[in-house]
């Protein structure tokens, strides 16, 4: 078992990423599936576009990935942020692994999406049913490690 | 020296392209290259002063030395998930 993560323009398949996680060790399975929604503010949206500096957010992906392993002990994570033009409904991201115990599942889970907010370099452009787009107000991105 | 500078999302609709090749002095920081670029006047002057910067695909400050045949991406504020 190692530590899997994908960023690019395939679609999700949400049972796909699940399978590839779990061992007999494990007895807590954590699957989260981020999908388009169909409103945000009060206003109705239509579909996504996420646009990414590919390259690297895949090697950041694959950084936090290997931080959560670590940190929680388990190799067993799967992780795919999707780029491109999405309809309502469809996952944008997903992740799943597994732990002996749900606490740090849902630990862990919950620490990979939060860090994909904060340090992926991908951004999502929003269309409004009235015809109207918009960037998503993001977060300032990370500045390198003090030295 | 020559680098190469990348525009992702918003800062791409703002200065209309995706890349550009710039030239600049040995031994630049990121901060030269910021201010070289704003210097040139519209579009350019409306990337931020401080913009998110990233250094052959890791994170970079203003601070940071640029070698020749550097990547360097503007970052827009992030927004992933």
């Amino acid at each position: 078992m190692a530590v899997w993560t994908h960023v690019g323009p395939e679609p999700i398949d949400p049972a796909g990423v699940l399978a590839r996680v779990g061992s007999a060790d494990d007895g807590a399975v954590v699957l989260f599936v981020g999908i388009v929604r169909n409103h945000a503010e009060g206003r109705s949206v239509s579909g996504m576009t996420y646009e990414a500096y590919t390259s690297m957010a895949a090697s950041e992906l694959a950084a936090l990935a290997s931080e959560a392993a670590e940190r929680w002990q388990t190799d067993r994570i799967a992780v795919v942020h999707r780029t491109g033009a999405l309809t309502l409904g469809e996952p944008s991201v997903a992740i799943a692994l597994s732990t002996p115990h749900r606490a740090e599942g849902y630990e862990a889970s919950r620490w990979i999406i939060e860090a994909i907010k904060e340090r992926l370099p991908i951004w999502k452009h929003e269309h409004f049913v009235d015809g109207e787009s918009r960037w998503v107000p993001g977060r300032t991105p990370p500045t390198p490690a003090a030295s | 020296m020559q680098v190469h500078t990348l525009f992702f999302a918003s800062y791409r609709e703002l200065v209309g392209v995706p890349r550009l090749s710039v030239t600049l002095p040995g031994g630049s920081r990121a901060r030269e290259l910021v201010v070289e670029l704003r210097a040139r006047g519209a579009p350019f002057d409306r990337l931020p002063e401080r913009p998110g910067l990233a250094v052959n695909e890791a994170w970079a400050s203003l601070d940071t030395e640029l070698g020749p045949g550097d990547e360097i991406a503007f970052i827009p504020p992030v927004a992933g998930g």
